[in-house]
């Protein structure tokens, strides 16, 4: 057995629901520093940008399953609705902390949605995630056949907000958020397959 | 040493912090009840309460981006930069330029208290009491000249020992100006300690500009050159995003940031759950400097 078929074999062996359960925990694990100090001394923004940038880690690994599996063979398709859903998660644990924690005032939030345009373009990728969340059940993907699969093409979209989103808030020139988007655009590149016929005339 | 009144009160004259806090809960309260907008200018000397943050929070949370862009990374590598001997290089329209030993700069400085609010551009605000000297004395010192219109300010940039000044975050040294008359300004410290202590570095050791009517970032750190021109010296994050940044930068509630608004502040120190609180006109201090933009559109001189 190779290397890949090895590591394909132990990964299906592994049951979705404690991987779950284990991929929420650092989300737990920072609120609880938190509240107990741990961020800092200014906790709200330090939590609010670490569950921005755990969502989008899950994000681009939802991203690299595909590629994995068509370039090396690696197979984890078995973790792909879990590493979206726990995304999805992250993005509203994020969202939640911005409004409750850090922005406060409702008719701001409104304002910051309409105004500002970092926040406009997360919102975008927000709203984009919600119906892929929403369908990812057996139930959804039988229900909506090929439509299912056209509809999660939006996870392109709203990972690339993401990494937009990231790129847009910093203040000065920050290599962090530009590599986050370059290996979004790297994943998506990975997808574009060249027309067989056109290569072979 | 300019025969002025010197402020002799210490952070300890302040009122305590328990007692502070009580008044805090009622103001918490008021917001609560949305009185937020209305808010009285009584009040709003009280919401602008000058108790000092502690130690801890002034010296682990910074913005120094010549140490990154964390806001730990100052504290972190501060270490790693040596500040003896230091030299201010004060030139342009002045009697006496030249290299300013640090150590002689001081031995001629009355150093006092100054216990200011301090607003960064990013919506979050301490109350610092710093030790320093007011800029005009450190300007008489060299002696300003009759065209001398702005004051151009230089920090030090050693990337070998500055990690952050190794990436093109912006374009270094970093370096920022006021007018003559903000340089001039009773306000305007150069300061030298917080807490009676020496400046730690992350915070601008060992002498950095503090203009509390201003966004933090005006208040330039480890000033290394301070210039007198007759033309409005380029400023660091104005050349980085001018749309953003201007030459001016007064704390103003009622001029957005492009990307947040002004209109309000978190104090550090609330922990999880720190409720916002308004942000004032030039900082709280109006009475002391609205008369130095008189007839400006502050609008069009953000």
């Amino acid at each position: 057995m190779t290397l890949v078929d090895r590591f394909n074999a132990a990964a299906r062996s592994v049951p979705t629901a404690p991987v779950y359960a284990l991929a929420v925990l650092p989300g737990v694990w920072f609120f609880y520093l938190g509240l107990t100090g741990g961020l800092g001394v200014e906790p709200i923004k330090a939590l609010e940008h670490k569950l921005g940038e755990l969502a989008l880690q899950f994000l681009v690994a939802g991203l690299a399953v595909t590629p994995l599996r068509r370039q090396l063979g690696v197979n984890l398709l078995k973790f792909r609705r879990m590493l979206g859903l726990v995304a999805f998660f992250y993005v509203v644990a994020h969202l939640l902390v911005w409004l409750v924690l850090d922005v406060q005032l409702l008719g701001q939030i409104w304002a910051d949605i309409l105004k500002r345009p970092y926040i406009t373009v997360g919102m975008v990728g927000f709203l984009l995630l919600v119906p892929l969340a929403l369908t990812s059940n057996n139930w959804s993907v039988r229900k909506l056949g090929p439509t299912w699969r056209k509809l999660h093409k939006l996870t392109y979209g709203a990972v690339l907000l993401g990494a937009l989103h990231y790129v847009m808030l910093v203040k000065g020139f920050q290599i962090e958020p530009l590599m986050y988007l370059a290996t979004i655009l790297a994943l998506l590149a990975l997808r574009v397959r060249i027309p067989l016929r056109k290569a072979a005339a | 040493m300019a025969g002025r009144w010197i402020n002799k009160l210490t952070h300890a004259d302040v009122t305590p912090e328990a007692a502070f806090l009580n008044r805090r809960q009622i103001i918490a309260g008021a917001a609560g009840l949305g009185l937020g907008t209305m808010i009285s200018p009584a009040m709003a000397q009280e919401a602008g309460d000058l108790t000092p943050n502690t130690w801890e929070e002034i010296t682990q949370y910074n913005n120094y981006y010549e140490f990154g862009t964390g806001k730990e990374d100052p504290a972190k590598y501060a270490d790693q930069l040596t500040i003896a001997p230091w030299t201010v290089k004060i030139d342009g329209l002045v009697d006496r330029p030249g290299d300013y030993a640090f150590d002689e700069i001081m031995s001629q400085m009355t150093v006092e208290e100054r216990i200011y609010r301090f607003r960064c551009v990013e919506a979050w605000s301490m109350v610092v009491p710093w030790n320093g000297f007011e800029l005009a004395d450190l300007l008489a010192l060299a002696g300003v000249q009759e065209g001398g219109k702005y004051v151009a300010f230089e920090t030090l940039h050693r990337p070998e020992e500055m990690p952050g000044a190794r990436y093109p975050v912006l374009d270094w040294p970093y370096v920022e100006g006021l007018r003559l008359d903000e340089a001039l300004h009773p306000l305007t410290i150069m300061a030298t300690g917080i807490y009676g202590r020496d400046i730690p570095i992350q915070n601008g050791a060992p002498l950095r500009l503090v203009v509390p009517w201003k966004y933090g970032f005006k208040s330039i750190k480890s000033v290394v050159r301070i210039t007198v021109t007759d033309d409005e010296p380029p400023t660091s994050w104005n050349k980085a995003n001018a749309s953003e940044y201007g030459f001016y930068s007064n704390v103003n509630p009622t001029v957005d940031h492009p990307r947040w608004t002004q209109a309000s502040e978190r104090p550090i120190g609330g922990g999880l759950f720190a409720k916002r609180q308004p942000t004032l006109m030039f900082n709280g201090y109006e009475t002391e400097v609205a008369a130095l933009y008189e007839g400006m559109d502050l609008k069009a001189n953000f």
